[in-house]
């Protein structure tokens, strides 16, 4: 009333607020609307108005059911449940049930006792509709705590003279003994008392108790079927042979509802006991006769029949009259009809399969209905209907509708078929070509693990292996669109090339094919470059083309010309493959002996590549890596004859020997000029380079030597002996001549000077050199005050004798020599590097000069 | 167990009414609606009213721009719960002459009400329309 005055009171009654927010014509504006009149609710919560209370919580479930949050108007539901008058009762009540959820436990906890005491009183109150709502309230939500409080009342109020509080008071106990299943021993004299009630809604409480009863315990189910079965019976028969209800008519029948629940509660006492199934034969056959089915509720009747004549022992006159029903339901037009027989035929399968397997022909048409929900139904019921016999018609069947069906039942049917064709087929051509019809329909859906035990099937199966190839190449170039069928197509193309081309092994049903060996290239390449193919698909097309490659001799450059375009491709796993079928390119002879005896880490990882190169592989490929392993350590490096051989060691599979791939295409990286974007090449890149970095010029300072104990810890599980071996090497190469084996080089060459070293060593002394320095000043002025100074890593020990002359005469007129005493700890294995610094003067002008020096002859 | 909820939605996915028996949070709920409601939505006249959605039925009518939608368990009869919309609706029919959305929105806590007498704790109770309605009446005889 005072809306004008005050615009935040809670005047507003419902049915405005409704129109208010019927008339919001965008979301902002219905929140904006609520969210007005949740703060006028709130407002008058905290003044603690008592006239509106109720319109207010019939508008908070209003905006609740909108999806709104309402926990303030909790506190609200009880003051209502506590007032004296039936209408704030009920709001109170049914607030209480809509707005709290039983699992908020802190809400529940403070709110249980609350409520327990206000329940209490309200069901001992005179009102029996007070009562009601009590026990209306409990029977949704009452927890296990407050069943147990409230439990006593419970039972007592069962025994009340009122019908309606039995009732109710019935599905409380229904909630009780759900929560509480202990409970249940308390109320099973109560049921079977309520049984012989007259009114419908206690006998259908009552039955539901009865079915709860016998869920929860075991005890329960014998009592009940001692002494509530011919309660059952006769509560049925005078349900069905009553005359003209009008209270509980429906469509002709008399409570339909009752019925059902009657029925379903004599499945529940019957299931495998022989005795009650027999006692409740007769009144089984009555009403599955007797009960019109032209009507909804009639036919619902039957189902329920049916259901029940599957679920007990029943004598098999009974179940031809139930298979019969069925037949009747499933012929009938309406959708509904027809679903709910299929569901029954599927229990009905457990019972008698025979009968079942009489409407298959039914079935197969329900699985091209229109309906979705039918269509899936049907298709569980043929899975279930498919034996030894029928297994053949039955998938044709399936596969034949598989074209037609839409999207997204190809994933269900696919995956039907595909167990069905495993589980039962007895011959493998069959099964193979089922399989190649479902990969060329519904390839995409075609899970990984069913094609992989295709292949497997396929490469045992040697007599049908030349079939399968040529069904394969057909298909592909049928349809190429299903990823599963050309990874199949592939993979046969690649290994069974020959067979493909030459007809071998032919069967009586083919035809002879021609196809050439570049036919055979060209589906492959197809597939490789189709956009839609993705990693795995084209990674297995390039090593089919390699299996061709060696098949197909004179095929094999054009082979080389579509495996290098992917050369590049910045996906790992296609680079590998491609890589692995050039000709390693050649390494400089100079930087190999360098890195040979710079780094044993080399030659024991190509160790490993070799040892790792022995047969995994099930290819019937000229595998030439099969040698001892210290020759292939000249072979592998050694590349001029090796040929694509020693790189297709690699089988199909993904690379299991991280290491050796990885050096199968560091040994070619490091030579070609094009650096390969990926990061493991890099890092091979610096294992095998720590010897090369000269011919790089790389600026490697002093902790740069970390890396060779980096690379080496990487490596160490390897032979030990092949540090030996070239310990060997490179003490018997010092053994010999001295100064041949180490040539004098250029430490360091600038415009202005030049320095040259020569090398002596001792015999019987492999870490000592002594080194002449000779310095010589390139330009025209003469350099004075001449200082060398040099610097070495930790493991070398130097001692500088003193320079013959300070002074650098010009145009290299003269040298300068010094004397340099050099010994390495670690000598064998890791280099020699120095690091130098000169300065001098020019015509009273200082000048410096710094240098590395990293082209040391290996063996210093 | 048996009903786990009833919800009425209109044709633009609005909810108008929602009961449910077994505890589910509020967005819970709201995703719940409006997954069933698109499968129903989508669905023609001449296809069967049985939906299977998670591991649970729904069955669902529609009576002029309004869907009926009650979720059951998987082992519940379907055909008893179609009698069981329409005698939900013959109820409200009775108490408001020709009812339509309009009534079912303005009066909301009645048909609350009725929905309470008939159907407690996902079990059917009443299925006289009489019985269902007397405490109604007698209700807005006191008010």
């Amino acid at each position: 009333m005072d809306l004008a005055i005050n615009p935040f009171s809670s005047g507003t009654r419902l049915r405005d607020m409704i129109r208010a927010i019927r008339a919001c014509k965008t979301a902002a504006e219905e929140r904006a609307v609520v969210r007005r009149e949740c703060a006028a609710i709130r407002a008058a919560i905290s003044e603690g108005d008592q006239d509106y209370r109720h319109r207010n919580m019939a508008k908070l479930m209003f905006i609740h059911m909108l999806g709104y949050p309402t926990h303030f108007g909790q506190m609200e539901c009880l003051k209502l449940i506590a007032a004296a008058g039936f209408p704030e009762k009920r709001i109170g009540y049914l607030g209480l049930m809509l707005l709290l959820d039983e699992r908020q436990e802190n809400a529940m906890f403070c709110f249980e006792h609350l409520v327990v005491l206000n329940a209490d009183r309200d069901l001992n109150h005179s009102n029996q509709f007070i009562v009601g709502l009590a026990l209306c309230a409990l029977g949704n939500i009452c927890s296990a705590e407050m069943a147990r409080d409230l439990s006593p009342e419970v039972e007592r109020l069962l025994q009340s003279r009122e019908p309606n509080t039995k009732k109710k008071a019935a599905l409380c106990s229904i909630r009780i003994v759900r929560k509480v299943p202990d409970l249940a021993e308390n109320f099973m004299g109560s049921a079977v008392s309520l049984l012989k009630e007259k009114h419908h809604g206690v006998l259908i409480s009552a039955v539901q108790l009865c079915a709860e009863l016998c869920k929860a315990s075991k005890e329960a189910l014998e009592y009940l079927r001692k002494n509530c079965l011919d309660g059952l019976v006769r509560i049925l028969r005078d349900v069905s042979n009553s005359s003209y209800a009008p209270e509980y008519d429906i469509a002709g029948i008399t409570d339909p509802f009752l019925h059902i629940r009657v029925l379903k509660l004599m499945r529940i006492l019957g299931q495998g006991d022989a005795d009650c199934s027999e006692f409740v034969n007769d009144i089984l056959a009555q009403v599955a006769t007797k009960t019109e089915s032209n009507k909804n509720a009639g036919n619902a009747i039957l189902y329920e029949c049916v259901e029940t004549i599957m679920g007990i022992e029943a004598t098999s006159g009974l179940r031809v009259l139930a298979i019969n029903i069925l037949g009747r339901f499933l012929s009938n037009r309406d959708n509904n009809i027809r679903y709910v027989a299929l569901n029954m035929l599927m229990k009905a399968m457990e019972v008698d399969t025979q009968a079942v397997q009489r409407h298959r022909a039914t079935i197969l048409e329900c699985v091209k209905d229109a309906d979705v929900s039918i269509r899936k139904r049907a298709l569980e019921l043929v899975y279930l209907l498919v034996n030894d016999a029928n297994a053949k018609s039955l998938t044709k069947e399936l596969v034949d509708y598989l074209e037609v069906s839409d999207q997204d039942f190809k994933d269900d049917l696919t995956a039907k078929i595909c167990s069905i064709v495993e589980k039962f087929s007895q011959d493998k051509l069959w099964y193979l070509d089922q399989m190649f019809k479902v990969l060329s329909l519904a390839g995409n859906y075609v899970k990984d693990d069913v094609w992989h035990a295709l292949i497997v099937l396929i490469s045992n199966a040697s007599e049908l292996q030349g079939y399968s190839v040529r069904s394969l190449y057909k298909a592909l170039l049928a349809c190429g669109e299903q990823e599963s069928l050309v990874r199949v197509a592939v993979w046969c193309i690649g290994e069974y090339g020959e067979m493909l081309v030459n007809n071998v092994g032919m069967l009586d049903i083919e035809e002879p094919i021609t196809v050439t060996e570049s036919d055979a290239v060209d589906a492959v390449e197809v597939s490789l470059k189709r956009y839609s193919a993705d990693v795995t698909t084209r990674a297995m097309c390039l090593v089919s083309l390699l299996k061709l490659s060696s098949r197909f001799p004179p095929t094999s450059e054009r082979i080389k010309e579509i495996v290098a375009q992917n050369k590049g491709n910045t996906v790992l796993e296609l680079q590998q493959r491609s890589s692995l079928l050039e000709r390693m390119p050649v390494i400089d002879e100079a930087s190999y002996l360098a890195k040979r005896a710079a780094s044993t880490q080399a030659t024991i990882s190509s160790d490993k590549l070799a040892a790792a190169a022995t047969p995994g592989s099930s290819l019937k490929l000229p595998n030439g890596v099969a040698k001892p392993p210290p020759a292939p350590l000249a072979d592998l490096l050694d590349l001029s004859s090796d040929d694509a051989p020693a790189t297709t060691s690699a089988p199909t599979t993904a690379p299991n020997d991280f290491l050796q791939d990885l050096l199968g295409i560091g040994l070619t990286d490091t030579s070609t000029a094009g650096g390969a974007p990926s990061a493991s090449t890099d890092i091979l890149m610096d294992l095998l380079s720590i010897g090369s970095s000269p011919v790089q010029n790389g600026p490697p300072t002093v902790s740069n030597f970390s890396l060779p104990g980096q690379a080496e810890t990487k490596v160490a599980p390897v032979t030990p002996q092949v540090v030996d071996l070239l310990d060997g090497l490179s003490s018997s190469t010092s053994l010999s001549d001295e100064n041949t084996a180490y040539p004098p080089i250029t430490a360091f060459q600038s415009a202005a000077l030049k320095i040259t070293f020569n090398f002596k060593k001792q015999s019987g002394k492999p870490q000592e050199t002594t080194i002449h320095a000779s310095f010589t000043n390139l330009t025209s002025n003469t350099f004075t005050d001449f200082i060398f100074q040099a610097a070495v890593p930790k493991f070398i020990q130097l001692r500088l004798d003193p320079a013959s002359s300070n002074t650098l005469p010009a145009s290299g007129n003269d040298s300068v020599t010094q004397s340099l005493s050099v010994t390495n700890n670690q000598h064998g294995q890791k280099p020699l590097a120095m690091r130098i610094r000169i300065t001098y003067k020019v015509n009273g002008e200082d000048r410096l000069e710094q240098g590395q020096i990293n082209n040391f002859p290996a063996g210093l | 167990m048996g009903i786990r909820f009833v919800v009425m939605v209109n044709k633009q996915g609005q909810t108008r009414v929602a009961q449910y028996y077994e505890h589910l949070s509020v967005d819970e709920r709201r995703a719940l609606e409006g997954e069933i409601v698109r499968k129903c939505l989508a669905r023609t006249d001449h296809q069967c009213s049985f939906v299977e959605h998670r591991n649970y039925k729904v069955v669902y009518r529609r009576y002029a721009s309004l869907f009926f939608l009650v979720g059951v368990d998987n082992d519940e009869n379907e055909l008893a719960i179609l009698e069981f919309i329409h005698l939900l609706v013959e109820t409200m029919d009775r108490h408001f002459g020709n009812v339509c959305e309009l009534d079912i929105m303005f009066h909301l806590e009645k048909v609350h009400f009725m929905l309470e007498e008939m159907v407690m704790n996902g079990c059917i109770v009443e299925t006289s329309k009489q019985n269902i309605l007397a405490p109604i009446h007698l209700m807005e005889k006191t008010s």
